[in-house]
């Protein structure tokens, strides 16, 4: 790695660390939720530093893209006043830094253990490996993968379709009736 | 762009290209907004039958954009009392930003690139995505129920309209093989049969496609849903002013020739003049290169203009029609094309391909130059009492009481 990677991966990472500190210290849920797109484009920027590309631009259109409308379209349906501001208890912030601080222990023990395979500088392999590999080794995962979100999707069509049963339907008078 | 800067450092040849490169880009986008806006009101004035802006001065009434922009940069910077103050001044930028980082992939020439990306297809449309950010948290931060109204409508329009509009970007990759923008413009050299769009009839359905969600994942008219003035006072814009709310336009305009940029690389042949057989850069060195910027920057103006000429010519859908037109419509298509494109793709003999090739593109060239033709030959005026154009011959009550 040059000077001016180190540098640039210091400052996404502190953005991204930024972020996701505000997730978790701000109150306003619409806030937090921009906090969380500037942890998710920092993550992106991170695997593009890497030359990871696609998997950069995939990390965008995914969760940045998709995850993150559907967050604010979740928030906004919902932004009655109770929901707007959240506030953790004792007991959630307990069981969450358990929780965290397990997951870090972990990440610092076996991280600096693991070999660094970082590629030489350029341009990784395109999609093109990924798509054989997906359709020849990990075929059947993919199949599997696609089915569960087939699932996934009719079974969202099904909960948000408008529900006509005959007792729903208004009741529309068709004559006068005469007294 | 790196060796331009050669005589730096090693860490500071990169920074210094690219600070360029971003200057370049924001430039760019600047003044070809301020261009767009004198075109809009220009292109507007003469679809109504009228001039257009004439009385500020310059040719053709030019220098109306720059007391445009005068007007705004005075213009006061009011938020609303009960705006959320962070998320109000932020949104525009976000908005901006999507817009802006789109050009780093977008190849203004054959390798005139700020970042050759092997995902080139794929970046853009995941930028272009990103932009919806803006509208919705400038719709939720003004604290104005017209604004947030304008900003939900945008995202249910866009996030159903970056469906199709991704299925249709994957019909010329299938085609390419390649996600890369400036490997899928080197494809598409020489004559004007070479551009992409009329490889196959799929292609070329494909082409409108993606022109129609493009405009409407840039939120033009006709689905201008977002910022319907009828309906909503301005929109998710409403409670901006000034310099803040110009930062929303260049990025609209940013994004619209991004799209029209993209349009043209997948299927007009990018840097392409469809009449010379060969390319430009390397036959004639820095003039083949100018060229090809000019031609680029010429399709992307032109496919822009088309979306002003769709927006003053088509009255503004519903919001359901815009849902329907999108899902019950465009998404089948685009399933059928992507379908279609690989079927053809893999049994097309060559026979039909390149029949298909020269049929399909010298058959639109003829109908263009047709239309031209037709448009310059018909008569500037009609007689009293009758109709021009389409209507020619339908009665009009001057007609009926000459007792024709």
């Amino acid at each position: 790695m040059s000077v001016l990677d180190e540098i640039l991966f210091a400052i996404v990472a502190l953005g991204t660390g930024l972020g996701a500190v505000g997730v978790v210290f701000t109150r306003n849920i619409v806030r937090q939720a921009v906090c969380l797109l500037f942890t998710l484009i920092g993550i992106s920027m991170l695997y593009f530093l890497l030359g990871a590309e696609f998997v950069g631009a995939t990390q965008l259109i995914v969760y940045v893209g998709g995850t993150m409308v559907l967050v604010i379209f979740g928030v906004m349906l919902t932004a009655r006043q109770e929901f707007v501001t959240i506030r953790a208890t004792p007991v959630e912030w307990f069981t969450a830094g358990l929780l965290g601080l397990g997951l870090f222990t972990i990440l610092a023990k076996t991280l600096p253990a693991l070999e660094s395979n970082a590629s030489e500088k350029g341009q990784l392999p395109s999609t093109g490996p990924i798509g054989v590999a997906f359709l020849t080794k990990y075929l059947l995962p993919f199949e599997a993968i696609s089915l569960h979100l087939l699932v996934v999707l009719i079974g969202a069509a099904y909960l948000a379709r408008a529900k006509k049963r005959p007792s729903d339907l208004p009741k529309i008078p068709l004559e006068k009736e005469e007294k | 762009m790196k060796e331009l800067f050669s005589f730096l450092d090693p860490p500071f040849d990169a920074l210094a290209a690219a600070v360029a490169l971003a200057g370049i880009f924001v430039t760019f986008i600047a003044l070809s907004s301020l261009f767009f806006i004198w075109l809009e009101r220009k292109v507007a004035g003469r679809m109504q039958d009228r001039l257009g802006p004439t009385r500020v001065g310059g040719k053709f009434g030019w220098l109306q954009t720059v007391a445009d922009g005068i007007k705004l940069l005075v213009k006061e910077d009011t938020t609303p009392n009960g705006a959320d103050r962070i998320l109000f001044k932020m949104a525009p930028y976000l908005a901006f930003c999507a817009s802006f980082v789109a050009f780093i992939s977008l190849p203004f020439g054959n390798g005139i690139v700020g970042r050759e990306l092997s995902v080139g297809a794929f970046f853009l449309m995941a930028v272009l995505a990103c932009e919806v950010f803006g509208v919705i948290l400038a719709g939720y931060s003004s604290g104005s129920k017209w604004s947030l109204f304008g900003g939900i409508r945008e995202a249910a329009q866009v996030v159903s309209y970056e469906v199709p509009r991704a299925l249709c970007v994957l019909v010329p990759v299938v085609v390419a093989g390649t996600l890369n923008l400036n490997t899928m413009g080197q494809q598409q050299e020489g004559m004007f049969w070479n551009w992409r769009v009329f490889h196959d009839p799929f292609t070329l359905v494909a082409f409108f496609i993606f022109f129609i969600t493009a405009t409407a994942s840039c939120k033009r008219a006709p689905f201008d849903l977002a910022e319907a003035e009828s309906e909503l006072v301005a929109g998710f814009h409403t409670e901006y002013s000034g310099l803040r709310w110009s930062v929303f336009f260049m990025a609209e305009y940013g994004s619209m020739f991004a799209v029209s940029a993209a349009a043209s690389l997948l299927f007009l042949g990018g840097w392409h003049t469809g009449f010379l057989p060969f390319e430009p850069s390397q036959e004639w060195g820095l003039l083949g290169h100018l060229l090809n910027g000019v031609v680029f920057i010429g399709k992307g103006f032109f496919l822009v203009f088309v979306m002003m000429w769709m927006r003053w010519s088509l009255p503004r859908l519903r919001i359901d029609q815009v849902m329907m037109t999108c899902l019950k419509y465009f998404l089948p298509i685009a399933c059928v094309l992507l379908i279609g494109v690989g079927v053809w793709e893999l049994f097309a003999p060559d026979w039909l391909e390149s029949g298909w090739r020269y049929l399909s593109s010298i058959g639109s060239l003829l109908a263009i130059l047709a239309l031209i033709v037709r448009l310059l030959t018909a008569p500037l005026s009609v007689p009293k009492g009758q109709l021009a154009g389409a209507w020619t011959g339908l009665s009009t009550p001057l007609m009926r009481a000459s007792g024709r």
